[in-house]
């Protein structure tokens, strides 16, 4: 079995070209595509061959007729089968960031720069479940292919599977573009409540620091901006080209939150650890607070806003990786 | 290698649900003609329910009342035909499994079992006919069957776009049939006994003659061979087609003495004369072993010989179409010598019967003496007494013959045939009855001879010392017409003939002529493509005579082939160029001309602001090209921007041509 393997492994490494494309978009060319019957393919050769016999016992020259129809159906039912994928271009998209534990969602975009249709492209990584896809002639169309996200960190989906049955489902092509790719998952939240904030009176950084109650300029609004905040006379004087503007005040009691690595309980492991202190920023992110976040080997001074949450969330997520 | 996900099958869409019901109807429908009704009704009924959950968007019955449906419909099919096994009983399962498939479709597997067993039930169809309007309502449903499996695959799209692939789909695959229909190498079934079934309903001369046992031939229209003959066509007098001979009477029925399985002990000794015809006959299936061929045939087609009655008998019964060459000889001499068994059981009567006719006989044997004076006797008998050629004759009772002869006088060629040898018999004279079919039409269009079982005929035949085997037609005696013009002429017209048989219009005639060398041509080289027509039409293709190796090879090789062409056709290079995508790039090659290159990577209005740049006097109209190009291909283009982009095009030219005209 393992001389089997190892036989096997360098005849799989060539055939079907394992590793990255750094060609982009990669184009999915003759050698790039394969093709093996279905079941169903063969359980329609099989069902011919009955009938074939059947036509040759009852001297049936129709039916002989109809048989080899049949079997032209087959035959050209694979090279439609391979039109289908031939001369693809796939290309790269985003994938946003997901939490541990959901379903990443991995956009790429497929070129058909070929004057027919093609129906039932299916992309998947690996077993997972896939989409399916219609690409009408000369068209650029978009697909979020999903992938489970099970651990934190960066999630390389590997090659992408890009298949179909399209026509008659007898034959099954495939291919296997492997277009860099990878999304970044997020430790899984868990929900604990946020430790005790330092109130900070540091005067240089009073200075700097946002607050509520004087009024110190205008920024431009941010999604989760209190809507109270809003700027609306600004606004008003010139509704149709000004963004929203939110107003910002500097001063008052401004609260610190550290969100500290040594304030997680002991005794809990690494990821337990990282998914608490996500939790916690999820949290205070909410509660409009201002936070720091502050790990063994990294510290993030205090900020708010969803950047900031992004920014903590991805050191969270590479914490320990490279 | 590709893993196969081990998934359940996905659940099947409702659009796909009228398509799976199209088929089902579309290849089950022509089987209602010969199926049981109540199987018909059944099935229909259940197809008629399925639609009507379908249009409802109701749920799909239980299981177990699925079962129990085909739990008693395959019951009352084993009833109706006393077995499972035989090919209408299969059929008719078929039939029922394909009603009832819709009612469990969920998934898409259930569906493409559906589709599978379409194909085979469109298999079935043949068994029963293979006219062309049966083969192009197939294709029509293969293209039908298709269309689903697309429809299946493929998603939602609109039914004329489905249908359409399937054409396409279905045109790309018939040189492939072509080429395998032709090349596959042939082989003459069956290769296993066949169901008892399988050869019901073939109609032809039976093997026994009773007075009124042709008349039901008589009214059918249906063609029993074709002939074709390779130099002059006899003439219709002398067209006696000889079938089934008999030999042995027991007052009331004629039957062969001996079966006509049985080889003579000496083959037959005949002198053909100077005369003889070459011709092919394509004779339908009658499924029994005898030949029809012009009497007298002296040359016969392999696997076949004649029996010592001189009927032409086949190694195994005709259950299909088969094409057989002759030579026969019409001015003939056949065996002067015969054996004195056959010649006693030519001679053999029922004692006592038809006392009055022996007497006649007797009186005539006395008076006439030779043989052929007492045949004379018999004819002039029946020509000057009172004797009518009908298809309707009165019931004959107690003795047969007298009866005939002396009270009723009307009947068929069997009841002249059957009393003049009766009478030859009985005043000492060796005779026999043969059956077969006199006559035949010309078919103008494509030179072939039909004839119908309309044309089926009796008559006799005695031997005189010397000169062997007689023929004596005592219908001529009668009508004469019948045989110089065909039966429609010598009957009455008030006895009912089938209505093709008697055509009066010219053009109608015409069409069925037309029709019939059609047909002729699809039996002789569709329906009647075995193995001896393949290696005829590959030795003239001039593949010499090869055998299934080199046929297998060649047939490898053109589909091959065959392949490659639908790929190349496939994989050509087919880059979708808009209108204005190959405008914009005419106009940039034209400017290439004049020495201003755009780079690939430089979008229309960046180019066009370089070479206003570079080269101010083509800037202007540059970079109009380029907003219109722009405004098409990325913002709200009108087509009247591709009007004005065509028309910097043409100054472009008019620009070209003055740079060139310019003296330098």
């Amino acid at each position: 079995m393992a001389i089997l393997t190892g036989i096997l492994a360098p005849f799989r490494q060539w055939l079907f070209r394992l590793g990255r494309d750094e060609r982009l978009p990669v184009v999915l060319t003759q050698r790039r595509i394969f093709i093996i019957p279905t079941r169903i393919g063969v359980l329609f050769s099989i069902v011919l061959m009955v009938m074939l016999i059947g036509a040759i016992n009852y001297n049936l020259s129709l039916g002989h007729a109809l048989v080899f129809l049949l079997a032209g159906h087959g035959l050209v039912a694979m090279v439609h089968t391979f039109r289908n994928l031939i001369d693809l271009r796939l290309a790269p998209g985003r994938a946003d960031p997901v939490f541990a534990g959901e379903t990443a969602q991995f956009t790429v975009s497929l070129d058909n720069p070929r004057r027919h249709d093609r129906f039932a492209l299916e992309l998947a990584f690996g077993n997972h479940d896939g989409v399916s896809i219609d690409l009408p002639a000369g068209e650029r169309v978009t697909a979020d292919i999903p992938c489970p996200a099970p651990k934190r960190g960066r999630l390389n989906p590997g090659r992408i599977t890009l298949s179909t049955r399209f026509p008659l489902g007898l034959f099954y092509a495939w291919s296997y573009p492997h277009p860099p790719l990878s999304c970044l998952v997020y430790p899984k939240p868990l929900e604990t409540p946020l430790p005790q904030a330092s109130a900070i009176a540091s005067g240089e950084q009073q200075h700097s620091e946002p607050g509520h109650e004087d009024f110190s300029g205008l920024r431009l609004r941010q999604p989760n901006d209190s809507p109270r905040h809003i700027a609306w006379k600004a606004v008003a004087r010139d509704f149709a080209h000004r963004p929203l503007l939110v107003k910002q005040f500097s001063g008052g009691t401004s609260e610190e939150l550290w969100l500290d690595w040594t304030l997680t309980p002991d005794g809990k492991n690494t990821e337990m650890k990282l998914s608490l202190l996500a939790g916690w920023v999820l949290a205070a992110e909410r509660q409009h607070l201002r936070y720091g976040l502050r790990l063994p080997d990294r510290e993030l001074p205090p900020d708010q806003g969803p950047a900031h949450r992004d920014r903590c969330l991805e050191i969270l997520a590479l914490h320990g990786q490279i | 290698m590709a893993k196969f996900k081990h998934i359940p099958s996905p659940p099947l869409e409702r659009g796909t649900i009228p398509w799976l019901l199209a088929c089902a109807i579309a290849t089950a429908a022509p089987h209602v003609g010969h199926l049981p009704l109540w199987t018909s009704l059944l099935a229909g009924l259940v197809l008629f329910w399925r639609t009507w959950l379908w249009r409802n968007n109701e749920r799909l019955p239980a299981r177990w009342l699925l079962g129990l449906l085909v739990f008693g419909g395959a019951t009352g099919i084993a009833l109706e035909f006393h077995t499972l096994f035989g090919r209408d009983t299969g059929v008719a399962l078929l039939v029922l499994f394909m009603a009832l498939k819709p009612m469990e479709m969920r998934t898409r597997r259930d569906a493409i079992v559906l589709v599978m067993l379409g194909f085979f039930l469109l298999l079935t169809h043949y068994f029963y006919s293979q006219s062309i309007p049966t083969g192009l309502w197939l294709l029509a449903c293969t293209a039908l069957l298709t269309a689903t499996l697309i429809r299946i695959h493929g998603g939602a799209q609109p039914p004329i776009a489905v249908l359409r692939y399937a054409g396409l789909l279905l045109a790309q695959a018939m040189p492939v049939m072509l080429a395998a229909f032709l090349l596959f190498p042939r082989i003459s079934g069956p290769l296993w006994g066949l169901p008892q079934d399988a050869y019901s309903g073939l109609t032809g001369l039976s093997n026994e003659m009773t007075p009124g046992s042709l008349n039901n031939l008589i009214q059918s229209g249906a063609i029993a061979f074709r002939a074709r003959f390779a130099g002059e066509t006899p003439a219709r007098s002398r067209l006696y087609w000889r079938g089934p001979v008999f030999d042995d009477y027991d007052g009331h029925t004629w039957k062969p003495h001996q079966p006509f399985t049985r080889r003579p002990e000496s083959p037959p000794e005949i002198d053909a004369g100077e005369k003889r015809f070459d011709y092919v006959i394509t004779l339908e299936p009658h499924n029994m072993r005898w030949l029809l061929a012009l009497d007298l045939p002296v040359a016969l087609p392999p696997d076949s010989a004649l029996t010592g009655t001189l009927v032409a008998t086949a190694r195994e019964p005709v259950r299909q179409r088969t094409r057989l060459a002759f030579t026969s000889a019409v001015d003939y001499h056949v065996n002067p010598q015969e054996s004195t068994a056959l010649l006693a059981q030519s001679l053999r009567l029922p004692p006592a019967i038809n006392p009055r006719a022996r007497t006649l006989a007797d009186q005539w044997r006395r008076e006439f003496i030779t043989p052929e004076r007492i045949a004379n006797a018999v004819l002039s008998y029946f020509r000057s007494e009172n004797f009518f050629y009908t298809l309707r004759p009165p019931l004959l009772e107690g003795d047969a013959v007298d009866d005939f002869l002396f009270n009723t006088r009307r009947g068929f060629c069997e009841h002249y045939a059957s009393a003049f040898v009766f009478l030859m018999r009985a005043g000492g004279v060796p005779a026999r009855v043969v059956t077969g079919y006199q006559g035949g039409e010309l078919n103008p269009v494509d030179g072939y001879l039909v004839v119908r079982q309309s044309d089926a005929h009796a008559w006799a035949e005695i031997w005189v010392t010397g000169k062997g085997w007689l023929r004596v037609d005592p219908t001529a005696a009668v009508a004469p017409s019948r045989i110089e013009r065909g039966i429609e002429a010598a009957l009455p017209t008030a006895d009912p003939l089938p209505a093709l048989v008697r055509i009066d219009s010219d053009w109608l005639r015409s069409l069925r002529n037309r029709w019939e060398a059609v047909n002729n041509t699809w039996n002789q080289w569709v329906l009647g493509y075995n193995p001896q027509r393949q290696r005829e039409v590959l030795s003239r293709l001039g593949l010499g005579e090869p055998d299934w190796r080199g046929m297998t090879a060649a047939l490898a090789a053109l589909c091959g082939l065959l392949l490659l062409a639908v790929t190349l056709w496939t994989l050509r290079q087919q880059c979708a160029l808009s209108p204005e995508q190959k405008s914009w790039l005419r106009f940039c090659r034209r400017l290439a001309r004049l020495g201003v290159v755009r780079a690939n990577w430089e979008g229309p209005l960046d180019f066009a602001t370089r070479v206003a740049r570079e080269r101010p006097e083509l800037g202007k109209l540059v970079k109009q090209a380029a907003g219109h190009y722009a405004d098409l291909r990325y913002g709200e283009g009108h087509p009247e921007d591709l009007r004005k982009l065509n028309n910097c095009l043409h100054h472009l030219a008019h620009l070209q041509a003055q740079h060139w005209r310019k003296p330098f």
